[in-house]
């Protein structure tokens, strides 16, 4: 894969900003990644776009799904040494509260990775980390560099 | 089961202005900004249309997985909703979604989505949905979900 095969050429294997600055989608929903030592948390501002709901107002469940699929990718990058994207085999998200028109804080963690299959969850959440507003679970198939 | 892609066909730049006038998301909202629009004659079927907005990987141009999980539970709410657009009386709210991905998009293709609610329970409705690009069969994912019944619609306090 260019992008990734890019950022290591360049120094930046680990810069998943950088990442995340490449892929369109993240980018229209503005997604970004602070990292701390090896802690990452994606954040995505809220804005306009995000909504699903105009009445409550609440961020749509399919924009929560997606920062919720970026941020278990993004860890698993981090964590893994791949040569592509990891693809998607599956995602189970949990709906727990309605995504109120503020920023959303993600965090992931690899519960297993073998060399073909990873499975990662992840959560995000709003005013408070022990108050997620939804978590998922996933498979992702990796393509890991020989 | 039939294509959609005659209706798809016959569909007209005319027809996916009315839907987005129609649509009860506001036209800053998700579903506005990537286009995502229902079928004129059948609101559990949606679309998107390919951007370069939505893509997930930039080497393939294949599109994120995440617009198929918005295409998807809109869809599954439309089939819970019957079609009808959001009132205190029909207001639901998604519990769970699972999506299996069967194969990746196809760049620069449209994406449909239709939704089938097989079971309602007075609490909570069952529906199953599929993303496809021509043939309904072949599909790029399928998802099942759970919906809550009767939530409350009505605006928020600011203060939490």
């Amino acid at each position: 894969m260019k992008i990734l095969q890019e950022l290591r050429d360049t120094g930046r294997g680990h810069d998943m900003q950088a990442l995340v600055e490449a892929i369109p989608y993240a980018k229209f929903l503005g997604v970004s990644v602070d990292r701390k030592g090896n802690e990452l948390t994606t954040v995505m501002p809220f804005r306009e776009r995000l909504i699903g709901n105009p009445t409550l107002p609440a961020i749509h469940g399919g924009v929560l799904g997606a920062f919720l699929e970026m941020t278990a990718v993004i860890q698993l990058l981090f964590d893994t040494s791949c040569e592509r994207l990891p693809k998607t085999i599956d995602i189970s998200i949990d709906y727990l509260r309605s995504g109120r028109p503020m920023d959303c804080y993600g965090r992931a963690f690899v519960t297993r990775h073998g060399r073909r299959v990873a499975n990662v969850r992840s959560e995000v959440w709003q005013e408070e980390k022990s108050r997620p507003i939804a978590a998922a679970h996933g498979h992702f198939l990796l393509a890991p560099i020989d | 089961m039939s294509t959609v892609s005659s209706a798809v066909r016959e569909s007209s730049e005319s027809d996916l202005q009315v839907n987005m006038t129609n649509t009860e998301e506001p036209e800053t909202g998700l579903s506005a900004s990537i286009g995502m629009t229902e079928m004129p004659d059948d609101p559990s079927t949606m679309y998107v249309p390919y951007s370069d907005d939505i893509v997930g990987d930039p080497d393939t141009g294949v599109v994120h997985g995440g617009v198929i999980t918005a295409l998807l539970d809109s869809a599954s709410g439309h089939a819970v909703r019957d079609g009808k657009p959001r009132g205190d009386e029909i207001s639901i709210a998604t519990l769970d979604l699972r999506i299996d991905y069967m194969r990746p998009a196809d760049p620069g293709q449209t994406i449909y989505a239709r939704a089938d609610c097989y079971k309602k329970t007075k609490n909570v409705a069952f529906v199953r949905a599929w993303a496809f690009h021509d043939d309904p069969d072949d599909p790029i994912a399928t998802s099942v979900g759970t919906f809550m019944l009767g939530t409350r619609n009505t605006p928020r306090e600011t203060s939490s």
